[in-house]
């Protein structure tokens, strides 16, 4: 792959209260590339996403973000660098309207023109929420929720796209909805990293792929020939995965 | 009847409105903190202190009102930084225990610098003139607490629903983390939240100790008692609950006030019995009634804890 590395992640070690969650991953996302973690629950995928986001602190490892390193950087210094994280459980503001969710999810963005035509692109892609503009978040349903949810990342316009389990706990044809918006946005130019337990969807369309094991990493190759591996099909695929 | 009544319904109105500025202190930082600010009346107090040292030393009073009103803003910013936000993820009874150290702490410092002597507060003029409404005479302060309450209750409210920062502060009100993902620097709403709230305790206290002429160390414990127990009769988190809360308080306390006079004109009781001793007893009776029958209170959300 002639890209550069957009984010480069080295020997990244994170402790949790004496306990190794991570115990020193290393990978990259190229730009333009959806990557996908996956891993059992435990794994330490949710903390690599906390640490990158500056949620939680790390203990050693380097992470290199478009050449800066922003290991010392706070969650929202991390935001302005340009990486967007999607949750894990949606997390929309519930008393807050969808508009204003939308509009919150440009904080830091100080063009007003320009965020008020990024909320009328995101009801163009998603014209339910468009529908419900007024509504208090929290009376959305799940799947409505997470389209929120990903419309609120994208309101920073960020270069990185970090989504937590955006399928959990949604009803199956949701779950393809949202594996199709993934996909979107990678055609937009958007890269992604994806974690999710969901492995044979986040698979299918993950350009590269690592597998979490107890804060290692213990397999790693394109979307397409992990899910090929018949370890990776005997552990995360179930046998009926074809 | 009516000419009986009408004074306590008016001081009453008028103790509302000053425990509504209060409350809305001890609400805004529960919101957004899950914290019972227990130092909150004693800013209220330290207000007071401010305002008869500052006018005593000579400062202009048209000068000394914003003055005091920037000081106590000040001191509730100190007061979160020093006393709260090294605990921020420490168990929440810690903080609360912080809030009664600040409480004793300043307290204590208005003893010492004191000397426990009641302190005559100045006389602003306008405000403390004697005005007659209805055939009831009182100090205009009394008349313009409402006014001034609702003022500012209705530019804080447009505040929190109609800017940026009253997003974000409902925002962080409801979740920490994901806030931070939203860049918003949390720290510096909670800074805002004490801000506004002892910014309004200090516009209370001016009104308040107008009224009543002294200050001293244990001025603010049972004004912010009050304003704490209409808050949670309100809905502890909610600023509409508090202001209801406090208006309702206060007339009832003031009603009970008289209540002996009141009855006796209208020919229910011989003579007083000393009803106006329950005055302050009615308001805690209240608390522990709320708390046992609906402890969310008036316009309370259900309490959902953070994860």
């Amino acid at each position: 792959m002639a890209q550069a590395s957009m984010l480069k992640v080295k020997d990244l070690k994170v402790n949790y209260g004496g306990i190794e969650a991570l115990k020193g991953i290393s990978f990259d996302v190229e730009q333009g590339q959806i990557v996908t973690l996956i891993g059992a629950n435990g794994a330490g995928k949710s903390t690599t996403l906390r640490a990158i986001s500056g949620l939680v602190k790390t203990a050693s490892g380097a992470i290199n973000f478009m050449g800066r390193d922003i290991i010392p950087f706070n969650a929202q210094q991390v935001v302005a660098e340009g990486i967007a994280m999607v949750p894990e459980g949606r997390r929309v503001f519930d008393n807050l309207t969808v508009k204003e969710n939308l509009k919150i999810g440009a904080y830091l963005r100080k063009d007003k023109d320009e965020i008020e035509s990024g909320i009328e692109d995101i009801y163009q892609r998603f014209p339910r929420l468009k529908e419900r503009e007024w509504q208090l978040a929290g009376t959305l349903s799940g799947g409505e929720q997470q389209m929120l949810a990903v419309g609120r990342a994208m309101m920073a316009r960020p270069k990185l796209l970090m989504m937590d389990e955006p399928s959990l706990g949604l009803a199956p044809l949701v779950v393809r909805d949202i594996f199709a918006i993934i996909r979107e946005l990678k055609a937009e130019g958007i890269t992604i990293l994806l974690i999710e337990q969901n492995a044979n969807a986040a698979l299918r369309c993950a350009d590269q792929a690592y597998v979490l094991e107890t804060g290692r990493i213990t397999m790693s190759g394109t979307g397409e020939a992990l899910l090929a591996d018949q370890r990776v099909r005997d552990a995360y695929l179930g046998s009926t995965a074809r | 009847m009516w000419n009986t009544v009408f004074p306590y319904i008016l001081s009453g109105i008028s103790v509302g409105g000053q425990y509504a500025l209060i409350a809305i202190g001890y609400t805004m930082v529960y919101g957004i903190l899950r914290l019972i600010n227990f130092a909150h009346g004693d800013v209220f107090m330290v207000a007071g202190i401010i305002m008869v040292y500052m006018a005593a030393s000579g400062v202009p009073l048209w000068l000394c009102i914003p003055l005091v009103l920037v000081l106590t803003a000040l001191i509730g910013f100190v007061i979160e930084r020093v006393a709260y936000k090294p605990l921020r993820s420490a168990p929440r009874m810690s903080a609360m225990i912080s809030a009664i150290g600040v409480s004793y702490t300043l307290q204590n410092l208005v003893l010492y610098i004191t000397g426990g002597l009641n302190q005559i507060y100045p006389t602003i003029p306008w405000i403390s003139d004697s005005v007659t409404i209805f055939g009831a005479t009182t100090k205009r302060v009394t008349i313009v607490t409402p006014f001034l309450t609702i003022l500012l209750v209705v530019a804080l409210v447009l505040l929190i629903n109609h800017t940026k920062i009253g997003m974000a502060m409902r925002a962080v009100s409801r979740d920490f983390e994901t806030s931070q993902l939203m860049g918003i620097k949390i720290n510096s709403v909670i800074s805002m939240t004490f801000v506004i709230g002892t910014f309004l305790a200090g516009v209370a206290s001016i009104l308040y100790f107008t009224n009543y002429t002294t200050v001293i160390q244990t001025s603010g414990a049972m004004p912010g008692l009050k304003a704490f127990v209409a808050a949670v009769f309100g809905g502890i988190g909610s600023i509409p609950g508090a202001v209801v809360g406090a208006f309702i308080i206060g007339i009832a306390e003031n009603i009970i006030k008289g209540l002996d006079i009141i009855l006796f004109k209208a020919g229910i009781i011989p003579g007083p019995v000393g009803l106006a001793t329950f005055s302050d007893a009615f308001t805690f009776a209240l608390l522990i009634i709320i708390l046992a029958v609906k402890p969310t209170g008036l316009f309370g959300e259900k309490i959902t804890d953070k994860v």
